[in-house]
């Protein structure tokens, strides 16, 4: 856990840099678009497209990953926090979105599979959403908080039970949502050439830099998360702000579940965010994030969101298939939790060390 | 922490174990569960078959967790046994029908992947000290991944002699039945149960009266202190990752064995059931607690619930995740609540 140890004094910039965090999202980031360039010069090339609708929008690779890997981005936002807080993980984020979305087209098509006109406004179904993902996110809160159960273990339970619930919402059925209007969270909104997933995940992003910035959440969080006896010695409540933070990331599945269902203007229960969870604990991670808790940094979270969606794009690139995508993200997880564990950096540092002390010995020992 | 294991009929009822408490409320969970079965639905669950049924379908389960409790009893978690179940009968399939290998060879082929995951995800975990639920997340995605690189569509296997093997009953004596007609019909289980009940007992007995079986209990209860006792704690932990991923190869071919085919799809969710039958079998996932025979009788547990609610009438496919779920759930207050309730006691004691 290095994040929870007071880093050495430093001075060369350098090396303030490299012992930021958030240099792992940036590094790989850097090392795939250097791979990319010189595997494909034409990836990183955008251009003015119509498209179906009639719209005249921007279209490439490089907006593609910033329009899939939103979701993923905006459930980084609530899953550092969770991670930060409570020193474990939700494993049913991708559960609770097949919920919220259900929920959300429950509200839209009042229960018929496929009418003509939407039952109710858009908003209302999203406040609906919001609330039911929220009652989730506050259900697991209440288990890691109060019962003490383990995050991971505790969401078992909703993930084991989620997509059952979420199909029972709809009593089974895969109601179709009419209209254009749904579509443009999902897709464009006339006019505008950027995805609109991409519009709201920043728009998520400037929320939570505004919370963190004007209140003590942060701070809170992180004392939580380093040391709950002290924080409570502190006069902090540990069981509040465990809570709260499963219940601010169960508004991000929310705003994630609108996504999802208005790209398709339907859901299918069983595949829907379907091991999204995964990839969300992989880009806290990979934001250089301590997933034993502690300190974090949501911006590094959100880059590493969108570094997974990049990996992701450069594997079907070079023609990987969907299916078998997960077995190489796997050996780039390994080598980057391996890379990053503390005795593997130890033992490099103590190796650099060593060359470093030897080269100065051998200088000495010219002079 | 480190409690002694005794069997709980020989202590006083106040003087339970964690362990024994735990294994006596599934035990007791599962028998009333059955009895109720029984009375209220009788045709199906008064035959014994139907309980051997139980256990032919889920003796795959019973291995994985067998695996997945030792793990957690360890203080760690595996979730990469499902996709390893998958890999593993994959791997079989496509030996046995396309490069017309012999069922041995896919046994040891099975053994052999299911080692290789334990060896590399135990050096990761013990050596390397990365969070267990990561390594085994990303061993999870690849083997999941390499079963559709292995072969992208599922395989039925029509291979004569493993046919034979796969469609082997053997006859329990006494338990058969006499159905309408007057014809005594045998009652019958699959290879894959007697394995599964042969690794049960030997594990059983190697948590209990093998050094290597008690230091698990220890390095799971606490960690220091179990290093103050000389016990080699990274070996440990190291060793029941091992364990854990070759019970995850045993569990393959098993499951291989009754099912018959290789597919990406296959044992999909397999290690969330085992953590969750673990659980309710009394195992804690903070460590140092758990038995296999309550790992034996949470994943049955899990079964009847399941085959309960679809005789029951509420064959909607979404009812078994609710009411797992809802199982699940209790089980894991009722561990919490008994954690607090020690707590309190220990401090009231003076205790650490």
């Amino acid at each position: 856990m290095p994040n929870k140890m007071p880093s050495p004094p430093k001075t060369s910039f350098w090396a303030r840099l490299f012992s930021h965090q958030i240099v792992i999202p940036i590094a790989a980031l850097l090392i795939l678009a250097i791979f990319n360039l010189i595997s494909d010069p034409t990836f990183f090339r955008i251009v003015f497209k119509e498209n179906s609708s009639g719209n005249k929008v921007l279209s490439g690779n490089l907006i593609s990953i910033i329009d899939n890997g939103s979701e993923l981005a905006i459930l980084a936002i609530g899953m550092t926090l969770v991670t930060a807080a409570s020193g474990g993980q939700d494993i049913s984020v991708g559960a609770a979105i097949a919920i919220a979305g259900s929920a959300m087209l429950r509200i839209l098509c009042g229960g018929s599979s496929s009418p003509t006109e939407l039952q109710s406004p858009i908003i209302l179904a999203f406040i609906v959403g919001v609330l039911v993902a929220m009652f989730f996110g506050a259900f697991n809160g209440v288990l890691v908080a109060f019962f003490k159960i383990q995050p991971m273990v505790a969401t078992l339970i909703l993930f084991t039970a989620g997509r059952s619930i979420a199909s029972w919402i709809n009593n089974g059925e895969l109601p179709n949502v009419p209209g254009k209007e749904f579509t443009y969270f999902g897709s464009y909104i006339p006019g505008v050439p950027v995805p609109t997933p991409f519009l709201i995940a920043i728009a998520c992003f400037i929320v939570i830099f505004l919370v963190m910035k004007f209140t003590n959440l942060r701070l809170y969080v992180q004392s939580v998360g380093i040391n709950e006896k002290t924080a409570r010695l502190n006069g902090l409540n540990p069981e509040l702000i465990k809570l709260m933070s499963f219940v601010i990331l169960g508004i991000c599945v929310a705003v994630a579940a609108l996504i999802k269902v208005s790209r398709i203007s339907s859901i299918n229960y069983s595949v829907i965010a379907k091991d999204i969870e995964m990839d969300a604990i992989l880009a806290v991670a990979l934001g250089g994030n301590a997933l034993s808790g502690g300190k974090f940094s949501i911006g590094a979270s959100v880059l590493g969101a969108y570094v997974i969606q990049f990996l992701t794009t450069t594997l079907y690139k070079l023609e990987v298939s969907a299916v078998a995508l997960p077995a190489y993200k796997a050996v780039v997880v390994i080598i980057l939790v391996v890379m990053s564990a503390p005795t593997v950096r130890e033992k490099l540092s103590r190796l650099g060390k060593k060359l470093r002390s030897g080269k100065t010995g051998a200088e000495s020992a010219k002079a | 922490m480190f409690r002694k294991n005794m069997p709980g009929f020989l202590k006083k009822p106040g003087k339970m174990t964690d362990t024994n408490l735990l294994t006596t409320i599934t035990i007791v969970v599962f028998v009333v569960m059955y009895l109720c079965a029984i009375i209220f639905l009788k045709e199906g669950f008064l035959k014994p078959q139907t309980m051997l049924n139980l256990i032919s379908t889920n003796s795959y389960l019973i291995i994985l967790a067998c695996g997945m409790s030792i793990v957690m009893i360890n203080g760690g978690i595996d979730i990469s046994v499902g996709g390893v179940t998958a890999l593993v009968a994959m791997c079989c399939a496509v030996h046995i029908e396309n490069n017309g290998g012999s069922f041995f060879t896919a046994v040891l082929i099975g053994l052999g992947i299911g080692l290789a995951f334990g060896v590399v995800q135990g050096f990761l975990v013990a050596y390397l000290d990365i969070q267990p639920f990561i390594v085994t997340l990303a061993g999870m995605f690849f083997a999941r991944g390499m079963t559709t690189i292995v072969n992208k569509d599922p395989i039925n296997v029509y291979n004569e002699s493993f046919m034979a093997i796969k469609d082997t009953k053997i006859t329990v004596p006494l338990l058969g039945t006499t159905n309408k007609k007057g014809i005594y019909v045998p009652a019958t289980i699959e290879i894959g149960v007697i394995i599964a009940l042969v690794i049960v007992a030997v594990l059983f007995f190697m948590l209990k009266w093998t050094k290597t079986g008690r230091s698990f209990y220890a390095v799971g209860g606490n960690k220091q202190s179990a290093m103050m006792l000389g016990i080699n704690v990274k070996r440990t932990t190291f060793i029941s990752h091992v364990l854990c991923g070759l019970l995850a190869g045993i569990g393959g071919i098993v499951y291989f064995m009754h099912i018959g085919s290789g597919s990406p799809a296959h044992a999909s969710g397999a290690e969330m059931s085992a953590i969750a039958s673990s659980i309710i079998g009394g195992t804690m996932l903070t460590g140092g607690v758990g038995n296999i025979i309550g790992t034996l009788f949470g994943v049955l547990s899990l079964a009847l619930i399941q085959s309960i609610v679809s005789s029951v009438g509420l064959d909607k496919a979404w009812w078994t995740g609710i009411t797992i779920a809802a199982m699940l759930c209790i089980f894991l207050i009722i561990q919490s609540i008994i954690i607090a309730r020690r707590k309190k006691a220990n401090k009231a004691a003076g205790g650490t």
